[in-house]
């Protein structure tokens, strides 16, 4: 932790210069998630929309590197970039009705919708700017995938646990649920 | 960087899939819009655990994806049921529990 706050101090000197780089990187993938977020909840094109979630994800997996966290980084474009989406295409393809358009729901339940997500949006804005406005991300230490591991088989092992029953769990459910009999 | 610039983009990112969940018709991809909140969550998470300086917000970070997989593969199947029984994954059709 001292190593820590030195590293804060000195940073807070040279912040300037030094934190430009992962600045402008932010800047830049945000922007790309939160329109390709936008066109993806409103283009008409099914697979379009799966193909606009692989940018989103490949936009927070670059955040997560941003942070210090390689490990989840990678994870995620694994797990989701690599499996998730394709089930998703598998999904949108399986379902040949759906593969063309979806307008979505008309005018005033659509309206509605868009005053809901504003709504939320105004209520965690207004929660976050009351609380973390002046919290800073002083330079931190990227945690190691070796420290990721101690902790989840000390710590975390309880809910480590009880994930793999859950994943063993809803992969047997889904086969059961989409076999054919 | 300011902890609540990560924060502030995952809320965004939240709102939209709020958004996407209420205003699509599509099973699937109503689907894609709740990876899309579970992604803002653990972008929350992530920054959260680098602003304490704990692994603790990476862990449950993997949680959240193993559990969105898990979801993914589930849901997935109930399209795909829904599909064979109605020939469409039209939500606003599927309205018989209705008074």
């Amino acid at each position: 932790m001292t190593v820590l706050a030195a590293l804060a101090d000195l940073d807070r000197l040279t912040s300037d210069e030094f934190l430009v780089a992962q600045n402008v990187a932010f800047a830049v993938m945000a922007i790309t998630m939160v329109i390709s977020a936008l066109r993806m909840v409103t283009t008409r094109n099914v697979v379009h929309a799966a193909l606009y979630l692989v940018i989103v994800l490949a936009g927070v997996a670059g955040i997560f590197i941003l942070l210090g966290a390689e490990f989840v980084g990678v994870t995620q474009v694994m797990v989701y970039i690599g499996a998730i989406v394709v089930l998703f295409l598998f999904g949108i393809m399986l379902t040949k009705g759906s593969f063309g358009e979806d307008d979505g729901v008309s005018g005033e339940k659509r309206l509605m919708a868009g005053l809901v997500g504003l709504l939320v949006f105004g209520v965690m804005t207004a929660a976050l700017v009351d609380s973390f406005a002046t919290a800073e991300l002083s330079r931190f230490a990227p945690s190691t995938t070796a420290e990721i591991a101690d902790s989840i088989f000390s710590d975390y092992i309880i809910p480590f646990e009880a994930v793999s029953v859950l994943l063993l769990a809803a992969l047997i459910g889904a086969i059961v649920v989409a076999r054919r009999d | 960087m300011f902890l609540n610039q990560f924060l502030l983009l995952s809320a965004v990112l939240f709102s939209i899939g709020v958004y996407g969940v209420l205003a699509r018709r599509n099973g699937v991809l109503v689907l894609m819009s709740i990876e899309l909140i579970l992604n803002a969550v653990n972008i929350n998470l992530v920054a959260f655990g680098a602003f304490r300086a704990s692994v603790g917000g990476e862990v449950f970070a993997l949680f959240i994806i193993a559990v969105a997989a898990a979801e993914v593969g589930v849901g997935l199947a109930m399209v795909l049921l829904l599909y064979r029984n109605r020939r469409s994954i039209d939500l606003t059709q599927i309205d018989q529990l209705r008074g």
